[in-house]
């Protein structure tokens, strides 16, 4: 039934930093090779050695910023690395649109998910939609969207470590975090109430479940305030001696008067 | 967002045929025998072969028969009930004036209003997405049920309705243009909001060099720089040129007919816009609309 549950007791998701994302678009890489060997349509590729197009429930957005404060060096532009997948949102508007009840989001962990056996592919939840977060397989004409890995994180074959989704065991600089964001003591919880985690367009409504941390402010340098036009590195290149002494000291002097 | 031909085909011609199922309905004009035949077999054209049209463009045509299950908060579930009731409604209805010459008013009445809540649901497929603000606005019903209405007196000969109704369409169309090009800054999403970033953002690099699903689908932007010249082809082929047609031809068979020709076409530029100029908020996080965002 596409009508949205009851607010679930556990809402599992993930918690993406983008202070230490690097961008290198390992779980964009993770996702798509778990998920396309899973039990739904695998994610197919068109035209792969030709004009690629392809089918991803998770995608690194890049983004140049150049932060509102006045004076100091962290005003300087930075590049910010956003990866984005599916959010699980509390009113998932993909899920109402829905007419033959092949969305759905589960109220025992607030996943939301496709039933690919009664998806007809008509491209509504994708529109309806504001993040970008589902894709209609172009091969085989179904509505792809992250599911968690709920394959994964319940999979009692899997050794304990791995019960995770794909990207987040994937991730080298552990920018993406897994856990249930309605235990308030839970460590994703205690990570967003630490770092001010965000919701993406709140003004839509959708109450995403996924947070995001935003970018600290950048580290001022050690040094005193920079004149410009000098290598901002040239306090760290400065000598830290001015007389030698010791063995070197001789080598040198005796070197000098060669 | 991507106008697709089957849904720009199935919104205009489903539309004035449901229009013409409304009028004839309620019995403007009530008719019998071949004549009844003729009006009948136009309207079923246009509202069947829209939906039709709208089947085609299932990626996944085996589960189309599962629309039927979510009316409880599906505006295209309850598209995928109103259609059919209304069409079988009005087949009853249609074989009591073709083939017995009885005109069985209750159920007429019922055929029209179903007729019309088939177009006001499929208005509401489009309305109900927050994520394209230009949609999501009570004008876009407005036009919508106008433009059934309108389609329908044409086709069912209520020419001086017809001229009212076209003029109406003209004004409910134009505000809706008119609002639609405010609604996305009223909406307040901006790529700060999508972001959440703090400070001024812009796009640096699109996740992949290829395009895909959503960039086709949500991030088309041809129409945009000939959206000034298509309204007004829009708006003189829906409106205009009828008008002046009906007001020098008279209520004759080959004036109304090119009549119709011309404001079905008309319709079709207005809806083909209605696609081409809606912009999705997704295309936030690929650099688009970025111009438009307050």
């Amino acid at each position: 039934m596409t009508s949205l549950p009851s607010e679930p007791d556990v809402k599992l998701g993930l918690v993406i930093d983008l202070d230490t994302c690097v961008g290198c678009h390992a779980c964009v890489t993770a996702c798509k090779a778990w998920n396309t060997q899973g039990e739904g349509a695998p994610l197919s590729d068109q035209d792969p050695y030709g004009t690629p197009s392809g089918t991803f429930l998770n995608r690194v957005h890049s983004f140049q910023v150049t932060p509102d404060r006045e004076t100091g060096p962290e005003k300087s532009p930075q590049t910010v690395h956003f990866p984005k997948s599916c959010l699980h949102c509390d009113d998932a508007p993909c899920v109402t649109v829905c007419p033959t009840g092949a969305s759905y989001k589960r109220i025992e962990d607030g996943i939301v998910l496709v039933n690919e056996d009664a998806c007809m592919g008509c491209g509504l939840c994708a529109w309806a939609c504001p993040y970008g977060a589902r894709e209609l397989d172009q091969a085989a004409g179904i509505m792809k969207k992250c599911t968690l890995c709920v394959d994964r994180i319940y999979n009692e074959e899997l050794p304990e470590e791995d019960r995770e989704p794909a990207c987040v065991r994937t991730c080298p600089a552990g920018a993406r975090h897994f856990g249930d964001l309605a235990d308030p003591n839970s460590d994703v919880s205690r990570l967003v109430t630490e770092r001010g985690g965000v919701d993406l367009l709140p003004e839509k409504g959708t109450r995403p479940v996924n947070q995001y941390l935003p970018p600290r402010v950048k580290d001022a340098l050690q040094a005193p305030e920079s004149k410009g036009g000098e290598d901002i590195l040239a306090p760290f290149l400065a000598p830290v001696a001015d007389t030698p002494s010791g063995f070197l000291g001789w080598l040198d002097r005796t070197l000098e008067k060669l | 967002m991507h106008p697709a031909p089957s849904v720009i085909l199935f919104s205009t011609l489903s539309g004035a045929g449901f229009g013409l199922l409304a009028f004839l309905g309620l019995g403007l004009p009530s008719t019998n025998g071949w004549i009844a035949f003729v009006f009948y077999l136009i309207a079923y054209a246009l509202a069947v072969g829209g939906l039709f049209a709208a089947f085609f463009h299932l990626a996944n045509k085996k589960n189309a028969w599962r629309s039927y299950s979510q009316w409880r908060s599906s505006w295209l579930s309850r598209e995928a009930i109103a259609a059919p009731a209304a069409l079988l409604t009005m087949g009853v209805y249609a074989i009591g004036e073709i083939f017995f010459e009885i005109r069985l008013v209750p159920l007429g009445i019922l055929g029209a209003t179903l007729s019309l809540f088939t177009v006001f649901t499929t208005a509401m497929i489009y309305t109900q997405i927050r994520a394209v603000p230009r949609w999501n606005q009570p004008a876009t019903p407005a036009f919508f049920l106008t433009a059934a209405i309108t389609g329908g007196a044409l086709l069912s000969g209520n020419v001086t309705a017809a001229m009212v109704l076209m003029v109406l369409l003209g004004a409910v169309v134009g505000f809706h243009w008119w609002k639609g090009d405010r609604r996305f800054a009223e909406a307040g999403s901006t790529l700060r909001t999508a972001t959440q970033l703090d400070g001024e953002v812009s796009l640096w690099e699109r996740p992949h060099t290829g395009d895909n699903y959503l960039t086709r689908e949500m991030v088309f932007q041809i129409a945009r720089k000939h959206s000034i010249k298509l309204r007004v082809i829009a708006m003189a082929l829906m409106v205009v040129l009828p008008v002046l047609l009906l007001l020098i031809g008279g209520p004759h068979h080959l004036p109304a007919a090119l009549a119709v020709l011309l404001h079905l076409s008309g319709v079709f530029v207005q809806r083909w816009l209605f696609f081409a100029e809606a912009e999705h908020v997704v295309g936030l996080y690929y650099g688009a609309n970025t111009k438009i965002a307050a």
